[in-house]
């Protein structure tokens, strides 16, 4: 299937370009022979997905994809996870993207399917190349999907039998077991697919010799591919902020540079664009810019996964042998491109006459300048590996590290870049629609020069804003969302809403940037250590402790608020909320357990004890921490924490939402919870209505008490069951425990009690009748405990707006623009 | 001059701008012994050292010390020249540190004897090599 993918692509692209060749009688033919390859195309690679799919969803371990990613325990939804989590299915996606918005451009072109298409096959037969799994000879073309684990495996199992199959696969990184995972990287891959398309049209126009007309059909594109790859990437920032534990929505990862430094040239040419179809001018750059963007993804796709990123990334695939062929895939591209377009240059039609500084081609011109020197600014530093890479190979030695800390140093100039940006847009907009000059534009921007002064004044007091940068970041987001408010009303009075999605967009920038800027620059961690230790370490003293400890049922304080850890939960199919792992007993079999207490929720019993439950995700654990404000409970978090195997401690943060701010809370260390190593046996003998102390813990001896019959244990004539009741203290919480003695015939036996919570193991050793003493032995551990760390982030809330006001923006553009460009088809004039 | 020029200038001058800060922010890869030149030197820069855990002769991780708060930890590391060099990590030990292959480790010196990391990079055994 594969192959017959391969094949078809490249007998595709083959017949598209005899027939954007051929004169109209063959025409025709040609058009019908291309368009039976595209189709064949598309099956196979339709096939190619749901095959693997099948193999992910049937769990056919033999197949090494399967194995290496799927587990039994998950749901549904996260095997489409699964199937792209490794490198292979990801090229898998980006294919069928391809495919799909191939079959669209297909039917809504009429002259440009051609050229077009030719520029679509090409790339699809490399990126089909990579799945190949062909190994001629050394050289080995693609990474096949559909290996069987037993020839990659050494294991001896094989040599054993060969049709062994195991059991059940290694799983999904549990990282990205999170609904947001699910969607954010086929709307990622969408987005880099769709970068395609202006490039393609760019491409076709050019050998056409058509080097105006393509912006009007690569145009709305364009504005897809922004919208879409925008909204991939807050998608990831906003998987981050719910599931990562490095604090935040965004790390200034090579991976995530590499997917926002498309984006800002994608974002510059979509300006160059509109200016040209204004004014005729900035054509040649916007060419320049569609090709970087289209050139940025591949080169995004050769960072990620070459490996040459090595450590410095959380989330580059490992090598897998492809480096060389996403290489020459990239190579191929910008020398096709350059190659073309150099070819073309002189015939390009420009505009000679110069811009003025009243005109808004030059306030767009400066503004895609600046995105294009924030891109250059992020990718720089990005590719320090890649520079290592080139010296090492011309036998030189290079120990260039990036920058120790990223998120300080990136910025530090984005922020300014974004700074200037937002005034840009603000200023701009009003040229945008308005023939201005000195007068007029000053009578034009004092009204909401004057209003954003205000407004910022309010956010500053309100906000306690009192760093300059801050204050400057302030006053140009409120900038820019009250002057493109004033255009938006305008508009919306004047004309229709069609041609409000610029100042949206803009009005989302300015929020986006407020919001980062109160979000990171007024995050405070809250979980500052206030144990009362003090450490004689001198410098150590100064470091601040952002984590602290809770010991379970202590209360600490953090900031206002007091927190008390009260213990760990698991996620119960069909009950909503937590339960405790108390009422839980876990069997053989993986996400299954066995009642030991009737679960409730909301007043309504779930499960009798004794049943069988069903959970969520075994692994992952729940550690309810309470919230109080002197006395009175505020609310209650669960932040998720999994053991890995072969991750380590995997944690997910949970959060407090307020309107104004996020209280956000993750775990960072937690207890071992396998069976811990009892410290010496401890004996106390103590009469019934004594007190004495297990551990630290106040305990009370109610009574010694006879028992008619003992769960699980069949008692006969003449035996004796004995169980003694404590109550045991600690803090706020009384538990009772009921360890039991029993003799039967000549036989001693003893049922302990272990409370984990607790860390105590409590058994009562022997009945003394003759001084009415009871004798306990009791093994000490400790305390279940978690370590945490909170942080507040202010104004959070803002960016996530901004970011969807944005996206509306490009939403109402792309239709405005499509619109268009149907019309204009349709008139014959495409 | 033209207008346009003065953007090209401008623009010229602000991207040798970044690219001299890069240079300048960029950390370098170094070992102990090369650090430790370094901080006597006064030069404070964090750094990268790549390097292993200490391990004893039956391939035990050695030397880890767990704050009294579990907040902090002390461990021992070896760099890639075998120099020894007690390190502070102001964060809890993250769970799979013990069976980390290769450790990078981001700071500088702040005492004589002791380095003190802001961020740990670790490497770990792949999956696939472990379980099959």
């Amino acid at each position: 299937m594969v192959i017959l993918a391969f094949v078809s692509s490249i007998v595709t692209a083959f017949s598209y370009y005899k027939y954007t060749l051929a004169n109209e009688l063959e025409k025709a033919s040609w058009r019908k022979f291309s368009r039976v390859a595209f189709y064949v195309h598309a099956l196979a690679s339709f096939a190619v997905v749901a095959i693997l799919f099948n193999i992910i969803y049937n769990f056919r371990f033999e197949y090494f994809y399967a194995y290496s990613h799927a587990s039994r325990a998950l749901p549904v939804h996260y095997m489409i996870s699964s199937f792209w989590e490794g490198q292979e299915g990801s090229f898998i996606l980006w294919i069928f993207w391809n495919v799909v918005l191939g079959i669209v451009l297909v039917h809504t072109n009429k002259t440009w399917e051609g050229p077009v298409m030719v520029v679509f096959a090409l790339v699809q037969a490399f990126l089909v190349s990579m799945i190949l799994g062909v190994v001629i000879g050394d050289l080995k073309i693609g990474s096949s999907p559909f290996i069987l684990l037993r020839d990659v495996s050494n294991a001896p199992i094989f040599s054993i039998d060969p049709n062994f199959v195991p059991e059940d696969g290694t799983g999904l990184n549990p990282l990205l077991q999170n609904i947001w995972m699910v969607i954010h990287p086929p709307t990622l891959f969408l987005g880099y697919a769709s970068t395609l398309i202006p490039f393609a049209y760019l491409m076709g126009g050019l050998a056409t010799g058509r080097y105006k007309e393509w912006i009007r059909p690569a145009l709305p594109w364009t504005i897809f591919s922004a919208f879409i790859l925008g909204m991939g990437i807050m998608m990831g920032a906003y998987w981050a902020y719910v599931t990562l534990n490095f604090g935040g929505y965004w790390n200034w990862d090579p991976v995530e540079n590499a997917s926002y430094v498309p984006w800002l040239i994608l974002v510059a040419s979509i300006h160059t664009m509109i200016t040209y179809k204004k004014s005729s001018t900035a054509l040649k750059t916007s060419i320049v810019l569609v090709i970087t963007s289209f050139i940025l993804v591949l080169y995004a796709t050769f960072l990620v996964r070459s490996g040459v990123l090595g450590d410095t990334s959380v989330h580059s695939f490992t090598d897998l042998g492809l480096s060389g062929q996403l290489l020459i895939y990239l190579l191929f591209f910008l020398f096709i491109a350059i190659f073309i377009s150099a070819k073309h240059w002189k015939h390009i039609p420009t505009s000679e006459k110069e811009a003025s500084v009243y005109s808004r081609e030059f306030w767009i011109f400066i503004g895609a300048t600046t995105l294009g020197l924030m891109a250059f600014q992020v990718i720089l530093p990005t590719s320090i590996p890649v520079f290592n890479a080139i010296i090492e190979s011309f036998g030189g030695i290079s120990n260039m590290a990036p920058p120790a800390d990223q998120e300080e140093f990136y910025s530090k100039f984005q922020l300014w870049f974004a700074v200037a940006l937002a005034i840009l847009t603000g200023v701009g907009q009003f040229f945008w629609w308005k023939k201005m000059d000195t007068k007029a534009l000053k009578d034009a921007l004092t009204v909401p020069y004057v209003l954003a002064m205000i407004a910022a004044a309010v956010i500053i007091t309100l906000g306690k804003v009192y760093n300059l940068s801050y204050i400057v970041i302030v006053v140009a987001g409120a900038f820019t969302i009250v002057a493109n408010a004033t255009i938006l009303f305008q508009l919306l009075k004047k004309s229709s809403f069609k041609l409000t999605g610029g100042s949206l967009a803009h009005i989302g920038l300015g929020m986006i940037l407020i919001g980062v800027m109160f979000s990171s620059g007024y995050s405070e961690v809250i979980s500052t250590n206030m144990s009362g230790l003090t450490y004689k370490k001198d410098w150590e003293d100064e470091l601040n402790k952002e984590n602290v400890l809770l010991w379970i049922n202590k209360p600490i304080q953090m900031k206002e608020y007091d927190v008390i850890y009260r213990g760990r939960h698991k996620k119960v199919v069909g009950v909503p909320g937590y339960v405790s792992v108390n009422k839980l007993q876990s069997t053989e079999k993986v996400n299954e357990a066995i009642a030991l207490a009737d679960i409730e929720a909301k007043g309504k019993t779930y499960y009798k004890k004794g049943e069988k439950v069903e959970i969520v995700l075994e692994e992952n654990s729940y550690f309810e921490i309470e919230y109080y404000k002197g006395d009175d409970y505020q609310f209650t978090l669960y932040p998720m924490s999994q053991p890995n195997p072969t991750m380590g401690l995997i944690s997910s943060p949970d959060s407090k939402w307020f309107l104004g701010k996020d209280l956000y809370t993750h775990i960072s260390a937690i207890n071992d919870y396998d069976e811990p190593e009892w410290k010496d046996d401890e004996f106390y003998e103590v009469s019934p209505g004594e007190q004495f102390h297990i551990s630290d813990f106040v305990t009370t001896f109610e009574s010694g008490e006879v028992l008619d019959e003992v769960e699980g244990i069949d008692l006969k004539e003449g035996d004796v069951a004995v169980q003694a009741n404590l109550l045991i203290y600690d803090n706020d919480i009384e538990k009772r425990i009921k360890p039991i003695f029993i003799i039967s015939g000549n036989q001693v036996g003893r049922i302990p009690v272990t409370d984990q919570e607790l860390g105590i193991k409590v058994e009562l050793n022997n009945i003394i009748p003759e001084e009415n003493k009871f004798s306990f032995k009791v093994n000490r551990y400790q305390k279940d405990y978690v370590v945490m760390k909170a942080m507040v982030k202010p104004q959070i809330n803002v960016l996530w707006a901004g970011t969807i006001l944005m996206l509306i923006g490009f939403a109402v553009a792309i239709y405005r623009r499509y619109d268009e460009f149907v019309k204009m088809r349709d008139k014959g004039l495409e | 001059m033209k207008k346009g020029h003065i953007l090209g200038i401008g623009v010229i001058a602000i991207a040798i701008v970044i690219i001299i800060t890069m240079m300048g922010s960029a950390s370098t890869y170094e070992s102990f012994t090369t650090a430790r030149t370094m901080a006597i030197n006064g030069n404070d820069k964090a750094i990268h050292v790549v390097g292993e855990l200490k391990k004893n002769t039956s391939g035990n991780v050695v030397g880890i010390e767990v704050g009294e708060d579990k907040t902090s930890f002390h461990f021992m590391m070896v760099d890639n020249d075998g120099v020894e060099q007690k390190v502070f990590y102001n964060e809890p030990v993250p769970a799979d540190f013990h069976r980390s292959e290769q450790v990078v480790v981001i700071g500088s010196y702040k005492r004589d004897d002791l380095f003190v990391a802001d961020k740990i990079l670790m490497k770990c055994p792949s999956k696939y090599q472990e379980e099959v």
